[in-house]
């Protein structure tokens, strides 16, 4: 099955960390992607910069606006995503309890949706096939 | 006739005790509470009409499994004519061997982890574990928990939906993630037990039949998975229960455990729940239950409330405090302190788990606090203390009780 990590954290935590003590951090989840690579369990992932760069688009009365941040007034804001192929969440759950990023912040594992998945996958070869 | 009848009372009986370990198998085999559900009913219906026939089969069980198992193929494949995804499903489940009948007992163990799973809202890992590991009927589940049948219904299905979508397996947790698992169910056993002993809210202190499945699932998860703390988690249910009948006044009123007649206590359940505490403690790893358990057992032990081991009770309570320095332990820990040292000495340590703010709220700390008063004859403070006990108390019998000790001191 695959899931779909959404790690938080607290930007404020993090940016109070010395330089030293983020690089150890990283360095500590990288070796453990590494880990859930060679396990064949690491399917992709994306780290994200600050929500102080993010826009966030909301449609309201038929027109769409832009405003700055996340949604929510809450201290912890997504800081990346992981792609994680398990066989099931009880595997999903113990596979990320030992990523070290879980010390700096809540995981959120979600299943991937594979009937809108497979739904976006063959529109997408409908449109290869038209060209 | 006769026979008719007699065939029909063995195979209800067969049906009582052996139908949830057929259920909790064939969801292990099928994967899916609902197609299990109708393939046990269809067992059910084949054994009826040809057990009466050929005999009821030496080992039940596996012939029940292996019939359901049969009949859900069947289903599937008669289906598959509308649904062609059914086919792939039909035929896995055609290519699963024969299982060993000594691999079932596991799969009520099973069925309870995957009903108490944390991914899982509390509210539906109870409603779950009554429904489909007790057996309970919807109905009487909500009727239990004061709910509408329909709200608890839909807290079930949403449930059942989450195990299937987002993956929850059908296993006993690997040894790692087993004390944390184990917290789980326990929690739900004693959420269940407790709401039989004191109901939330509501008329009636007690729902005793809550208690009842509260206790057989304690004994079941002990003799499937012995942990010392899921023995003092069983020990706690029946030392509690062992009071039931004296608990409670024929008009329903709530009695104080030191006014109750101890003749009404269940001797049997004590004696079950004091051996299984002196095990529960001589393992190494004794836990909050086993020590809430050993609580109960000092109390059982006394056969008058003046013979009660007050200082061996502020002891546990103490003990209980290092792993759970929750207040409501350090409250237990004030009212056993005052019974060993005398009402000011417990006063001082109460107003001073009441100024950190936790307890404001709720109910049993004021009445704790105006009971000491009162002893004191601080008779202002004490019926103050009432009062604010009897803002905050929800259930009735425990109103009743706390307006009759604000008469008495009028």
């Amino acid at each position: 099955m695959k899931f779909i990590c959404l790690g938080y954290f607290d930007e404020t935590q993090w940016d109070g960390l010395s330089e030293t003590e983020q690089a150890s951090l990283m360095a500590d989840c990288f070796a453990y992607d590494d880990e859930l690579r060679r396990g064949g369990h690491f399917l992709g992932g994306e780290a994200l910069q600050s929500v102080r760069n993010a826009a966030t688009l909301r449609y309201q009365n038929g027109q769409v606006v832009v405003t700055d941040g996340p949604f929510a007034e809450t201290k912890e804001q997504i800081g990346g995503i992981l792609m994680l192929e398990a066989r099931d969440l009880n595997h999903a759950i113990q596979l990320m309890s030992r990523h070290p990023g879980v010390r700096n912040g809540p995981f959120e594992i979600r299943p991937a949706d594979e009937e809108i998945n497979a739904q976006v996958n063959q529109s997408q070869t409908l449109q290869t096939n038209l060209h | 006739m006769n026979e008719s009848l007699q065939m029909q009372r063995q195979v209800d009986a067969i049906y009582r005790t052996e139908s949830r370990r057929v259920f909790a198998t064939l969801i292990r085999l099928l994967g899916d509470f609902d197609l299990a559900e109708e393939a046990l009913h269809d067992a059910f219906a084949v054994a009826m009409a040809q057990w009466p026939r050929d005999g009821v089969p030496a080992k039940p069980r596996p012939w029940l499994v292996s019939v359901g198992r049969f009949k859900a193929i069947d289903n599937l494949r008669r289906r598959t004519r509308f649904d062609a995804s059914l086919a792939e499903l039909a035929q896995q489940l055609d290519a699963q061997p024969d299982l060993p009948d000594d691999d079932l007992e596991d799969d009520r163990l099973r069925l309870i982890f995957t009903c108490c799973h944390p991914a899982l809202p509390q509210e539906a890992q109870v409603a779950l574990t009554l429904r489909e590991v007790c057996g309970l009927k919807t109905e009487e589940i909500a009727s239990a928990f004061l709910l509408a049948p329909p709200t608890l219904a839909q807290r079930i299905v949403r449930a059942k939906a989450k195990i299937r979508a987002a993956g929850i397996p059908y296993q006993v947790p690997a040894l790692e993630d087993l004390p944390d698992r184990l917290d789980t169910v326990m929690q739900v056993i004693y959420l269940v037990f407790n709401e039989g002993y004191a109901a939330s809210s509501g008329p009636s202190l007690t729902r005793a039949d809550l208690s009842g499945e509260a206790i057989r699932l304690g004994r079941l998860v002990l003799e499937l998975l012995p942990d010392p703390e899921v023995m003092g988690l069983l020990a706690l249910m029946l030392l509690q229960e062992s009071r039931r009948q004296a608990r409670t006044s024929t008009t329903g009123d709530l009695i104080l455990l030191s006014d109750q007649n101890r003749e009404l206590w269940n001797q049997e359940q004590i004696a079950e729940g004091r051996s299984l505490v002196q095990q529960a403690l001589s393992s190494a790893q004794v836990g909050p239950y086993g020590i809430q358990a050993a609580i109960a057992a000092v109390h059982a032990e006394a056969p008058d409330p003046a013979a009660t081991d007050w200082a061996q009770i502020v002891g546990l309570y103490s003990l209980l405090a290092q792993i759970e320095p929750t207040p409501v332990v350090h409250l237990n820990r004030a009212v056993a302190v005052a019974m060993r040292d005398g009402p000011q000495a417990g006063l001082h340590l109460l107003d001073e788990i009441l100024a950190e703010g936790d307890l404001a709220h709720y109910h049993l700390a004021h009445a704790a606090r105006a009971d000491l008063c009162r002893q004191l004859g601080e008779t202002a403070e004490a019926k103050a203390s009432y009062q604010r006990a009897l803002d905050l108390v929800k259930q009735e019998p425990e109103r009743r009780f706390l307006e009759s000790r604000l008469r008495e001191l009028v």
